[in-house]
């Protein structure tokens, strides 16, 4: 199991109420985002527990592009991945995102 | 001709270095002639040059690892790649060329005109009227060639029966018959489940519907054969649908009858489609459809090989297939140096007629984003060409390269030509799961690079993108991301598909539809 942290500071501030939310499944080749309102607005956390070791770089990027594209500012972000590839791995962070944009039901 | 005696009349009937087409594509095969050229006595038949679409049983490499054939000029060899590159390799094959489909059909009445034809029927009557059922596929153009150029046509059929249910060859093209007891072997080539689809494909096909084939108006296409087309497949009776796409995008088809078709021809989306070939357990389901399908005075599909690459060349606006390799010039090709799958029909499918004189909004607009300077009225259109796929894919590889692999292969066996599938010239689009790249608009090689790049995802060749360059060239449109196309991420999920496993299928068919056994998974 490698570990990684980043904070970075976040252009878009997330959207709606909703506290937390959760997606994707740990599962090979996939992975599960949860995200929580829990940071000041132009913050954004992502801790990322993955299995697969050696792809820092990647990672990195990956967390960099999404803070830049999506509204995620404001939220703290935790990661389990079980090896998934970037382009799963960009496609939860974003409809992570998009669910916890609702408003609080 | 008794089947006892099939192997001493090939040895009797062709002669040493004859052409010799054994009648085989990505579909049908001729395996009874084909096991029976295989097993002749290369001291008494040797260096045959083979003429045929298809490298497809292990017979077909047989013949040249025992030096009964020597030479080949072919089109497809998917199930073999792996081993005509070792005989390749290895010098065992001396290699005319890689054709599509069409240009070694068309060799057979220019330079390469088959003097023996091994071919497969379903029936025959005792006139040798032949029968071939939904899979007519290139019979009619081999026997053409080779019928009326002096050669011998020599057919494997199931059955002798009094009259055959329709005459797809006339008797008198035929010079001898086999009768085998059993049907010809067929691959179910085009069957995908969609069970094995993922929620990247099904992003990329969302890409595709909302931003090409809604801007572009496509009605008349083909597809190739992956999973990314299959998606897109799925996804018309639902995302199409909420679209408002119905009628305007996806009504008149060159394709074969793929299953992941069934649910929109359902609801009622597609007009018409003409088939290459048929496919495997489709074969009711077609019958029941004669409003869509081609099909003959007994009921069944009548399939047309020649006549539907040509059709994918003319009379469509768009054709979009999966690939393994691009380069960023916009090259791309299925080969790696230990498998030559060959083409088929992709370089065909995937290339812009210059001969084409019929004007349709698709293919107008397309040549206006190509060349804007001209005036309209002398300004070419352009076939929509768009590769597709994943930027990792099979087993993680990139799908991204420096330099393809195909030119290695070349440089390695001295080849004249590197085999590549689609020419960067007659590529449009590049879509895969980070944004659509359209080359139309691109000016200069610098910006396809970085159009190409700035589509690479987390590639070696994508993180080494230009990210002002990929920032201005999105401002310019020419590279589409998901959200520039207000597409939902929430979307991509599977229950977008219109049927999500091949029980849905067979469901969305009234029962109709046969799956083969291997993907009877229910």
């Amino acid at each position: 199991m490698e570990r990684m942290a980043y904070r970075l500071t976040a252009p878009h501030p997330a959207g709606g109420t909703r506290r937390q939310a959760i997606v994707g499944v740990v599962a090979s080749g996939n992975l599960e985002v949860l995200v929580e309102r829990a940071l000041p607005p132009d913050v954004c956390s992502v801790e990322v527990a993955t299995s697969a070791r050696g792809f820092g770089p990647v990672w990195e990027a990956v967390v960099a592009d999404f803070v830049a594209r999506r509204a995620a500012g404001g939220l703290r972000i935790a990661i389990n991945d079980s090896g998934a590839r970037p382009d799963t791995v960009t496609l939860r962070l974003a409809q992570a995102v998009r669910l916890i944009c609702a408003e609080e039901p | 001709m008794a089947a006892e005696v099939l192997v001493d009349f090939i040895q009797a009937v062709i002669r040493p270095g004859d052409r010799v087409c054994i009648e085989g594509d990505n579909q049908k095969q001729a395996d009874a002639l084909a096991a029976a050229l295989a097993a002749i006595d290369p001291a008494r038949v040797r260096d045959l040059h083979m003429v045929q679409s298809g490298i497809i049983l292990p017979e077909h490499l047989d013949v040249f690892e025992k030096g009964i054939a020597r030479r080949l000029d072919y089109s497809f060899s998917g199930p073999q790649s792996g081993r005509i590159a070792r005989l390749l390799a290895a010098g065992k094959i001396e290699l005319g060329a890689i054709h599509t489909y069409l240009e070694l059909l068309a060799r057979y009445v220019i330079d390469l005109t088959p003097q023996v034809a091994l071919i497969a029927a379903v029936s025959s009557d005792r006139q040798g009227n032949l029968y071939t059922g939904p899979n007519t596929e290139s019979t009619p153009t081999i026997v053409e060639a080779t019928s009326f150029k002096g050669g011998l046509v020599v057919a494997q059929v199931a059955r002798v029966v009094e009259r055959v249910p329709r005459v797809d060859i006339p008797g008198d093209q035929v010079h001898f018959l086999v009768e085998t007891g059993k049907p010809f072997h067929i691959e179910p080539l085009f069957t995908r489940d969609p069970a094995a689809i993922t929620e990247t494909q099904i992003l990329v096909a969302m890409l595709v519907i909302k931003g090409l084939y809604m801007p572009y108006g496509v009605r008349r296409l083909n597809h190739g054969i992956g999973f990314n087309t299959a998606a897109i497949e799925l996804l018309l009776p639902t995302y199409g649908e909420q679209l408002g796409l119905k009628g305007r995008i996806c009504t008149h088809w060159a394709l074969n009858p793929h299953p992941t078709l069934i649910p929109a021809i359902e609801a009622g989306w597609v007009e018409q489609i003409h088939c290459f070939g048929s496919e495997v357990g489709m074969e009711d389901y077609v019958a029941a459809r004669p409003d869509v399908f081609f099909t003959g005075p007994d009921g069944s599909l009548r399939s047309n090989r020649t006549l539907c690459q040509t059709a994918g060349l003319y009379a469509c606006d768009m054709f979009i297939g999966s690939t393994l390799q691009i380069d960023l010039q916009g090259h791309s090709s299925t080969v790696t140096p230990s498998r030559i799958a060959g083409f088929g029909g992709a370089p065909n499918m995937g290339s812009d007629p210059h001969g084409r004189r019929h004007a349709s909004d698709a293919w107008l607009e397309a040549g206006a984003q190509a060349d804007p300077a001209t005036p309209a009225p002398m300004r070419r259109g352009r076939k929509l060409v768009v590769q597709i796929g994943e930027t990792f894919g099979e087993r993680n590889q990139p799908l991204f390269v420096e330099r393809l692999e195909a030119v290695e292969l070349a440089e390695r066996l001295g080849l004249k030509l590197a085999p590549i599938m689609v020419y960067a010239d007659d590529v449009t689009h590049v879509v895969t799961e980070e944004g659509i790249a359209n080359l139309l608009l691109c000016r200069g090689a610098d910006e396809r690079e970085q159009a190409l790049r700035g589509i690479a995802g987390y590639t070696g060749l994508g993180r080494q993108r230009d990210p002002k360059m990929v920032e201005r060239l999105r401002q310019r449109g020419i590279i589409l991301r998901p959200e520039d196309l207000g597409i939902d991420p929430l979307d991509a999920d599977r229950s977008l598909l219109a049927a999500r496993s091949m029980k849905d299928l067979v469901l969305a068919s009234g029962g109709l539809y046969r799956p083969p056994g291997r993907f009877r998974n229910w």
